[in-house]
């Protein structure tokens, strides 16, 4: 993965826009005044502990949760609680989860096939030959008529990215798509979120995984109790951090 | 030092496993005579069955099948030797004699083929449902099959049924256009609306029209009339058929975030749960009249139908719950994601899964239903133990008791027994390994 981002390009076009957001669960305040720009082409990498609202803050971007103060602009589309701009933001945000998500019930291809035909109304054929393309992308096509249950936790997380791929979408969210994973299959994930970034796509990443953010990254946000506490360039924020919770995050984070 | 490097030089051939492993004998040690107090237990048990079966077998045995009376059962059996007074052996007579009432009650023995044509055509409705690999097709008959069934069973006028049916086809188109045209609100309004306005105000004058122009119809059989295995089935499938709907609807609709849908929800399924089905009956067939508007004759049959229906459907309900609850959270974040809308998440994501999940707790419930349809001998219809109390007040077969309730027994349990293998095959079918 080394050099993967040199050549990459950043456009100036904004493709998410969050100003003054809050949210609370019932009285606690979990994400506080939250002001973030992504450009399209960028690659965020979101690190912070345990319950600083990591999660909770992606999770807004496509309305999963709920904000209830400040503005989220999604490729232009203001998120508002009108059902229609959620669905046209939904369909625009692939999102990837912690624990795949994948449709028990459904074959891989169909698992693909599913949204695109459904809510794109693509047609069958069309539809067929996007998830062909997009898992050979993930280097799984041969899995195509098993069921979720039958493949390993890599493949399953390869899938679940194809199965967002096949929806075009033009962001894409990971809430730590590597932390459910053995060892030997996290550079499986990796890797194909490395092509994912080669190929231009608008990435907002939260991970643990410090090297991936170093090369990757162009951009790496520490977030703390709800805040963001600090943003900079992987090389800055690494190895010069400001914050003395920075600080004491990336000892514990690198230390051992 | 002891040397600890080894290399294997040549493969240990495959051995056949030793008789007390394999094979019949080896499967009866195992299981049965492992040791002292499980061969034990092995005897007492083979005791026990030898016991009960050679009291029962004797007296299913027993050479009446011919008799037309208890009395001639008894001296039949005092003829060969054997016990003519208590239990001696089985009075079959009743059940050769009885057994056409038992299906179909008092329809007219010369129509009988109408019940039992509507049955067959009922294993031909249910085929595309219950099993892949039957042409899709079918499913068109299979909507239609409850018309057919009503006109073959009721009879009557076939004007009737037709035209009640045009009224789903009015809902439908009247969904499309209103959707089509002016919103999903005004859609679901005229598919409630226009049907209703058919049913209730155009319906029985258009339909004396048909019937003066052209007058097509079978002979008419009234309600009390029917009875039997056949009442048992047609109250039965009919509250299988609409409970399982209408309890995802209510499953749905208790997990809503609308407070008023939920609160109805609720409320519908802690009533429906909390009272006996037998008071509902009671209602169904005493109160119901007095809220009805006097000279309405609303069939007793379709009454009954309508409670069980409902008192199914509230189980039904928890039961469906249970599967949507089993759910990972995750399932509905996926599905969101991807932008599907809540009733397309519904049916393609979550219902699949917690339907397969509450098969178990769903095939309980309809084989519940069925065995409570036996409670509306009760309010006065004939299923099959309104019968039994029937045939035993006949002077002929007055003292009958374990040959009767043992063949409607028997028959219930074959009809179970069968749903029960259903659910096990389809669990098996839908199985995908997770
Ligand atoms: N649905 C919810 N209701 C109430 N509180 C919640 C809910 N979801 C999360 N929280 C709380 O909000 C805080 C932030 O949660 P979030 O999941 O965003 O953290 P995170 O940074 O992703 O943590 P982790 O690294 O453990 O995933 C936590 O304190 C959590 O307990
Ligand atoms: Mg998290």
């Amino acid at each position: 993965m080394a050099n993967a981002k040199k050549q990459l390009e950043i456009s100036d076009e904004v493709a998410i826009q969050i100003t003054k957001m809050n949210k609370w669960f019932g009285s606690f305040h979990v994400l506080r005044d939250i002001d973030l720009t992504v450009q399209r082409g960028e690659r965020i990498v979101v690190a912070g502990p345990s319950g600083s609202g990591k999660s909770t803050l992606i999770r807004c971007i496509n309305a999963l949760e709920e904000h209830q103060e400040g503005l989220i602009t999604v490729d232009g589309t203001i998120l508002s609680s009108d059902l229609k701009n959620i669905d046209t933001i939904r369909s625009e945000v692939g999102m990837c989860f912690q624990h795949f998500n994948l449709f028990p019930h459904l074959t891989i291809l169909e698992n693909c096939m599913l949204a695109p035909i459904w809510v794109r109304k693509v047609p069958q054929k069309e539809a067929l030959e996007t998830a062909m393309h997009f898992l050979e992308k993930v280097k799984i096509p041969e899995q195509a008529n098993k069921y979720p249950g039958q493949l390993s936790g890599g493949q399953q997380q390869r899938v679940a990215i194809a199965r967002s791929l096949c929806m075009k979408p033009r962001i894409m969210l990971f809430d730590e798509p590597t932390s459910a994973l053995d060892p030997e299959m996290i550079k499986e994930v990796l890797d194909t979120m490395v092509t994912l970034a080669e190929d231009g796509m608008t990435m907002i990443v939260v991970t643990h995984e410090m090297g991936f953010a170093r090369e990757v990254a162009n951009r790496v946000i520490f977030m703390d109790e709800g805040q963001i506490i600090e943003q900079n360039e992987p090389e800055a924020f690494f190895d010069n951090p400001q914050n003395d919770r920075t600080k004491l995050f990336l000892s514990q984070i690198l230390g051992h | 030092m002891v040397d600890q490097s080894f290399v294997r030089t040549e493969i240990v051939p495959e051995k056949p496993a030793p008789l007390s492993q394999a094979g019949i004998i080896g499967w009866f040690r195992k299981n049965m005579f492992s040791d002292i107090p499980n061969t034990i237990l092995t005897g007492v048990v083979l005791y026990i069955i030898f016991m009960v079966l050679g009291n029962i077998l004797p007296w299913v045995f027993s050479p009446t099948w011919n008799s037309v009376s208890l009395t001639e059962c008894r001296s039949i059996l005092a003829e060969i030797g054997r016990d003519g007074h208590g239990n001696g052996g089985a009075c079959w007579g009743v059940i050769r004699e009885r057994w056409l009432q038992l299906m179909f009650g008092f329809y007219p023995s010369e129509l009988y083929w109408r019940p039992v044509l509507s049955f067959l055509l009922l294993g031909v409705a249910l085929a595309p449902v219950l099993f892949d690999g039957v042409s899709r097709k079918i499913l068109f008959f299979t909507a239609v099959y409850p018309f057919v069934c009503f006109w073959l069973i009721w009879g009557g006028s076939v004007w009737f049924p037709i035209s009640v049916f045009i009224g789903f086809i009015i809902s439908y188109f009247g969904f499309v256009i209103g959707n089509k045209s002016a919103g999903s609100l005004i859609g679901v309004l005229a598919a409630i609306a226009l049907p209703i306005i058919w049913w209730f105000i155009l319906l029985s004058p258009i339909n004396s029209v048909l019937n003066s122009i052209l007058p097509l119809g079978s002979e008419a059989i009234e309600s009390d009339r029917l009875g039997g295995f056949m009442l048992a089935i047609l109250i039965g499938v009919t509250g299988i058929a609409l409970s399982l709907p209408i309890g995802i609807l209510l499953a749905l609709g208790r997990q809503s975030d609308l407070p008023i849908l939920k609160g109805v929800c609720v409320c519908f399924i802690e009533f429906i749960r909390g009272v006996p089905l037998i008071t509902l009956l009671f209602v169904a067939s005493t109160l119901l009249n007095v809220f009805l508007p006097p000279g309405s004759n609303f069939d007793l049959i379709l009454r009954v139908m309508i409670m069980v229906t409902l008192f199914a459907s509230a189980y039904m309900a928890e039961v469906i719950r249970g599967g949507l609850a089993a759910l990972p959270k995750g399932q509905y974040e996926a599905a969101d994601s991807l932008g599907l809308d809540y009733w397309k998440a519904q049916r393609l994501i979550i219902l699949p899964q917690a339907l397969k999940i509450s098969i178990p707790g769903i095939v309980s419930t309809f084989i519940g239903l069925f065995k409570d349809t036996t409670l509306v001998s009760i309010i006065g219809l004939l299923d099959p133990l309104g019968l039994s109390t029937n045939i035993r007040a006949d002077m002929a077969w007055n003292g009958i008791l374990w040959e009767l309730y043992g063949f409607v027994a028997l028959i219930f349990f074959i009809f179970c027994f069968s749903m029960s293998r259903y659910s096990m095959y389809l669990e098996r079918k839908l199985a995908t390994g997770h």
